[in-house]
């Protein structure tokens, strides 16, 4: 229930036994390995870089080869697909599969060739359906493009960059060649025109001349005529499509090797961790050293585990004071889901106490109150209760948050069943409706926030103060922890103190009592009594706020100074109020949503609006206020409860582990 | 000119939604440029980023249920209309507070969100510190919220 402790390792062994031992280590995930050991003359760290960038290369191919299949051959997944956690694989199958990781490559290497072989086909297929776009004009040209003439005659064929007709092309030549010329329009656009004019060889100067007057281009010198030569590119377009498919049905079928794909990519990144470890280890010629650290309790387990499989040296020793040493929490079933918000935070820094076990219950119940709705509550559970029960291999960070909710759920749903709210007020909204029995509603065990909300003010208010003082407790216990109690007794009791009978004297006040609806007064005497407490505190603050200093005058005004701190204990106690107002959010807008329901009245159409508006509405607020309730409660923990005792700063415990993608080794799967 | 009362309530909790809506409105657009922006070099980080995004459209929420209680309390949800003008106008000033903070309100704490979401999108691990920054900023919005509901709910009482 609290921060593991530590053991610090060390281990010496012969080289033979250096990859065994590592990969032990790896597939235990119980030591975070450091490197502290000084370099001289003949323990040195040996580069392991370039082949750590080669297991990583050949990681990214694999990954790369199932993106190819991705696209080709989609895998069916399921809507809850990233809640299903890594596969386990025992370590017999593991050594198996790894056997064959050279094999697997060259899949993923063929793959991407192939894919490769794709892509260059698909540009094949841009530049012939180029050509034939550029054969289109002179589809009406029965003669080789590039037929220039016959003995006696000289055939030009080429294009105007504008629309022109025959007689206009024509007229060109003029008088010129005796009307010895004859040509043709093939096909006219306003961009292009095409044609051919045949004329006598001997005037064929003259009459390129006024063609090239006009802006005459040659057509493109293309063996064969149009008309076959489309026939043939249209062939080849055709086959180079039937290789591209038949080449993507070769990828499909290496789909069944996605798996294989998988492991090899996740094999591949283990070694890169590995050689990256192997890189800041410490060796000789002979010998190599490791140091790390790892939960106590572990100890006896991997001294035995690595004692079996290698002839190794291994020594466990207390870290010194002045190390940073890792941080890793263990705490029980009920408080563990809220490591994970305490972890966010920040973990507990050098001798502080793990705030878990005191933050969990405050968390639950805080969340509750803001949400509590029993039928929202329920929908949480049973949402969390699912996903916990179908897929039990989820990753841990997230069947910790799936706890966390379900935990808050359990308290949404009691605070509900409190405060009477079950989908707002959607019973008595169903039963006066369509069952036209305006008596019957949701039972309320305690009140309705909504008629009294003085009274659940003062609640929140209450709740808060409790909240805030268990913060301070815990402060009081850290400080007699580490070996300081007048510390806790000058910052802590002196502050109950001053807070507590301040609050106790106001209690006595009909002024504030009447104003909150408590129903009770407490006697004056009782508020005297506090009002003395109260003072008695104060003065304790401001003669030992600032007893840092030595000089006095400098110490009471530093004491003052603290004393004035007060007025945020009062700010403190007055964000509790968002425990009303998101309360009251809850189930305002789930009534708001009832109403607009209920407003077509009894009959078909009406329950049919009915639901529509009662399913989109209710899912709506559940999203929105889920997520209120869990914004607020951090809060809550981090700036109001963590402020008054907890500073944190540790570092987190990052086992030298297996950090992969789609399989986990299990060492007894 | 009998019929005041009902009109002035009617604009106090009209006002409550709109004004904070729209500064809800602008708030969330502002926030879903930002993690637009970080989820398109990043699509993992659309959860993170989404409940950022969400923070500041909780005034408008705010300004709903203000504006709802209001209706609820003068009768136009059904029941009779009738109420003074003095009371009218009592609801009216009660229905300020959320108005004006949860519009200011809203486009502050968008503003602490984008920045939160540039957090996140540069150290995903400092979600749970990102998400404090924008609300602190809703305290006040809280605090706005609580003193018109408290308003309302007292003005029904009283017999002017």
């Amino acid at each position: 229930m609290a921060v593991v402790p530590m053991k610090k390792m060390l281990i010496c062994g012969l080289k033979k036994d250096r990859k065994k031992t590592l990969e032990f280590l790896q597939r235990q995930e119980v030591v975070e390995l450091s490197d502290d050991i000084k370099h001289d003359a003949v323990f040195q760290t040996a580069d392991f870089l370039s082949r750590k960038a080669v297991f990583e290369r050949n990681a990214a191919l694999a990954e790369q080869a199932l993106e190819v299949l991705a696209h080709y051959a989609p895998e069916e997944k399921g809507l809850f697909s990233a809640l299903e956690g890594r596969q386990l694989l025992s370590v017999e199958v593991y050594e198996e599969k790894a056997a064959q990781h050279r094999r697997i490559m060259e899949t993923a290497s063929r793959i991407i060739g192939l894919t490769k072989a794709i892509d260059e086909k698909e540009q094949l297929l841009v530049q012939k359906k180029r050509q034939m776009e550029e054969l289109l004009p002179w589809r009406r040209f029965d003669f080789p493009l590039d037929f220039s003439g016959t003995k006696s005659t000289k055939l030009f064929v080429g294009s105007v960059q504008k629309r022109i007709s025959e007689e206009e092309l024509l007229a060109v030549f003029g008088p010129l060649l005796d009307g010895a010329v004859c040509g043709q329009i093939l096909s006219a656009s306003d961009e292009q025109s095409c044609f051919w004019i045949l004329c006598r060889k001997r005037d064929a100067k003259q009459a390129e001349g006024a063609l090239q007057g006009l802006g005459y281009i040659r057509a493109p010198r293309v063996a064969g005529n149009p008309a076959a030569q489309e026939k043939q590119l249209k062939q080849e377009i055709l086959e180079v499509r039937k290789e591209i498919q038949k080449t993507k049905a070769e990828i499909r079928e290496l789909a069944s090797c996605r798996e294989e794909l998988k492991f090899v990519a996740d094999y591949y990144r283990m070694r890169a961790e590995k050689y990256e470890v192997l890189n800041g280890l410490s060796q000789s010629r002979s010998v190599f050293l490791i140091t790390g650290y790892l939960p106590a309790d572990r100890v006896d387990a991997l001294k035995a585990g690595l004692e079996s499989c290698s002839d190794i040296f291994i020594e466990f020793s207390e870290p010194g004071e002045s190390e940073d040493i890792p941080v890793l929490l263990h705490n029980n079933g009920f408080s563990e889901p809220v490591e994970g918000v305490v972890e966010s935070y920040s973990l507990p820094g050098r001798g502080e106490t793990d705030p878990t076990a005191v933050t969990a219950p405050f968390y639950y119940i805080l969340f509750g109150l803001m949400l509590a709705d029993a039928a929202y509550g329920l929908i949480m559970v049973a949402g969390c209760l699912f996903c916990l029960k179908k897929f039990p291999r989820m990753e841990d960070g997230m069947k910790r948050m799936l706890k966390l909710f379900l935990g808050c759920g359990i308290s949404t749903t009691f605070w509900g069943l409190m405060f009477g709210s079950f989908f707002g007020d959607a019973v008595s909204v169903i039963a006066a409706t369509f069952f036209h029995r305006p008596d019957i509603s949701f039972p309320v065990l305690w009140f309705e926030p909504v008629s009294l909300p003085m009274k659940m003010l003062a609640f929140s208010f209450a709740l808060g103060i409790i909240h805030l003082f268990a913060g301070l407790g815990m402060k009081l216990y850290g400080s007699v922890r580490s070996g300081h109690p007048e510390d806790g007794i000058y910052d802590v009791v002196f502050w109950y103190m001053l807070v507590g009978g301040l609050i106790v004297y106001m209690l006595s006040m009909s002024m504030f009592t009447e104003m909150l609806g408590l129903g009770f007064t407490l006697p004056l005497l009782a508020g005297q009594i506090a009002a003395g407490i109260a003072v008695a505190g104060l003065v304790g603050i401001i003669l030992t706020g600032g007893r840092e200093s030595k000089n006095w005058g400098k110490r009471i005004l530093k004491g003052l100074y603290s004393a004035y701190g007060v007025t945020s204990y009062l700010s403190d106690i007055l964000s509790y109020s968002r425990l009303l107002a998101l309360g009251l959010a809850t189930s305002v807008i789930s009534t708001v949503f009832n109403q607009m329901g209920s407003m077509a009245g009894d009959g078909p159409a009406g329950v049919i609006l009915f639901i529509i508006v009662f399913v989109i509405g209710h899912s709506l607020n559940l999203a929105i206020n889920v997520l209120g309730a869990y914004v607020h409660t951090n809060r809550l923990q981090f700036v109001e409860f963590f402020g008054k005792f907890y500073e944190g700063g540790g570092r987190k415990f990052r086992p030298f582990a297996i950090h992969t993608k789609y399989y986990k080794v299990k060492e007894d799967a | 000119m009998e019929n005041m009362g009902v009109m002035l309530a009617l604009l106090g909790a009209v006002l409550a939604a709109l004004v904070a809506g729209i500064g809800s409105a602008i708030g969330v657009g502002m926030a879903g440029e930002a993690a637009a922006g970080v989820v398109t070099e990043d699509p993992s980080k659309f959860s993170k980023v989404l409940i950022l995004q969400l923070l500041p459209g909780t005034q408008g929420i705010y300004g709903l249920l203000v504006g709802f209680i209001t209706l609820t309390q003068i009768g136009i949800m059904g029941g009779s209309a009738d109420i003074s003008v003095v009371k009218g106008l009592l609801y009216l000033v009660a229905c300020l507070p959320m108005a004006f903070v949860g519009y200011k309100s809203a486009i502050r704490q968008a503003r602490a969100s984008v920045s939160s979401i540039s957090l996140v999108a540069k150290k995903p691990d400092q979600f749970g510190k990102a998400m404090i920054f924008p609300s602190m900023v809703e305290t006040y919005a809280i605090l706005a919220l609580l003193i018109s509901i408290l308003a309302i709910f007292g003005i029904s009482g009283l017999s002017v």
